[in-house]
């Protein structure tokens, strides 16, 4: 007797295997596969700083920032409009992973570069990874002439970062990414300055909808230099993408755009006004 | 004991006795193509699973889109995040019947497939000419058509109006063997 339940079972069970939904067969055929997260980001840079997107192998991004001055300055210098620091960038993938920049800022006559490289990837699926890191370093040489008594060497010129990006796009409309960095100048303006800045930084963005997501970004500091009131860098953005277009909107409390600087010489009291309206336009060619 | 055998017994009947009836293909190809004033753009897929059970004609495809490469990385970045919003709506599907089923011979049959195509979590009715080969061995189904973005909600913005067109060509390759599970 149990036999032929078994038999009625095993049958009936079957038949309804063959009239099984094509569709169906097709999804139990679906090879698992490994599925790399992307656009944590829109952009290379959440705000100021770095964010964990490349761009891919011969990929050219093309970069003009702007940071007028200070909006509480008042009707005089119209707003921060009369000041401003400009920064020109080319940055270029030598492979998916791997990025390299250079860049001139207006402020102190800076040139920098930089190489990122994308170390792990959030996945889905099979081999299922939950955040991404990459690794961030930067020289900026500052190349304004020093007034007379304080000249200095080329290599005291010179500033190293090097960051650690941390990130995970939680669903398709939030991310997060935690950047431990670290800051060092060859020279100090005192000798109670640190000649290493240690700094935590934090970065979200939110999609708004498809093409428009709000950024935010705080840099708190370990320890900060002394011979100027250091803030830590608190800034927010607006992304607006349009074909190969990023466009960035920010409001921040630094002037600075490199690491160095925004991270540990920013000055300005976010909420006391010393706020910097700034732009970001990039083209990928 | 003896239960567990005709147990399996029966199951490795129920499942020959389907196995003949249906041809699948795992990596079938499909292309489309987009041509605007601005620029033209090409993606091609060749990990499209299809399926046709050759005892009532029935079809179905389930395309991955992720899987589309685009020859520049923005763009596909761009197609999975603004336009087909790949992480809500992974695979675009059909399902629908290859019509005249029985006409088809060994040598190139042109028919009509129609049913219910699936993207962007959007469905529409549409009716697809193709040209079909069968044989024991295999089903082999290809073919083009048209089909407008505006159909399947996808949005494109003013800006880039002239960098992706309304209306995307497709082209579809699928050579189905035996389905032996």
């Amino acid at each position: 007797m149990k036999k032929i339940i078994a038999i009625i079972f095993v049958l009936t069970f079957s038949i309804q295997l063959s009239a099984q939904d094509l569709l169906d067969v097709l999804n139990n055929e679906t090879p698992e596969t490994e599925n790399i997260v992307t656009a944590t980001f829109k952009g290379t840079r959440i705000v100021n700083g770095h964010s964990i997107e490349n761009r891919k192998k011969k990929e050219l991004e093309f970069i003009i920032s702007h940071r007028f001055g200070r909006v509480n300055t008042g009707f005089e210098e119209f707003f921060g409009l009369d000041q401003s620091n400009i920064r020109f960038s080319f940055e270029y993938g030598l492979t998916d992973n791997l990025t390299a920049g250079l860049g001139r800022s207006s402020f102190e006559k800076t040139y920098d570069g930089y190489l990122k490289y994308s170390l792990l990837k959030q996945k889905k699926g099979t081999n299922s990874f939950p955040f991404a890191v990459s690794l961030f370093g930067s020289i900026a040489a500052k190349s304004q002439k020093a007034v007379a008594g304080n000249e200095r060497s080329f290599a005291e010129s010179l500033f190293y970062v090097g960051q650690v990006l941390i990130a995970k796009k939680v669903n398709s409309s939030l991310s997060f990414q935690i950047t431990p960095t670290y800051v060092h100048r060859n020279l100090t303006a005192i000798n109670a300055d640190p000649h290493d800045i240690f700094a935590l930084g934090f970065g979200t963005r939110v999609k708004l909808n498809k093409r428009v997501s709000l950024n935010a970004e705080f840099y708190p500091q370990f320890n900060k230099l002394e011979s100027i009131d250091a803030k830590n860098s608190l800034a927010f953005g607006v992304d607006i993408e349009t074909g190969g277009h990023v466009f960035q909107i920010i409001l921040s409390n630094a002037i600075t755009m490199i690491e160095k600087g925004f991270i540990t010489e920013s000055t300005g009291n976010f909420f006391g006004g010393d706020i910097h309206l700034g732009f970001n336009l990039s083209r990928t060619f | 004991m003896k239960t567990i055998y005709t147990i399996l017994i029966c199951f490795l009947l129920a499942n020959a006795t389907n196995a003949q009836e249906r041809y699948l293909t795992k990596n079938g190809a499909v292309t489309f193509f987009s041509s605007a004033p601005m620029e033209d753009i090409k993606a091609d897929n060749n990990q499209v699973l299809s399926i046709v059970d050759a005892s009532s004609g029935k079809m179905a495809i389930a395309i991955l889109m992720k899987s589309f490469m685009f020859k520049k990385a923005l763009m596909q970045e761009h197609f999975n995040e603004n336009y087909v919003e790949s992480d809500k709506f992974p695979k675009a599907t059909f399902k629908g019947d290859i019509l005249n089923f029985d006409t088809i011979k060994d040598s190139e049959t042109k028919v009509e497939v129609k049913g219910t195509m699936t993207i962007h979590g959007k469905s529409k009715e549409i009716v697809i000419p193709a040209n079909i080969t069968r044989n024991e061995d295999n089903i082999l189904v290809k073919g083009e058509f048209n089909l407008l973005v505006a159909d399947y909600d996808i949005e494109i913005p003013g800006a880039v109006a002239k960098n992706i067109a309304k209306k995307i060509k497709v082209t579809f390759k699928f050579n189905h063997k035996p389905y032996k599970k």
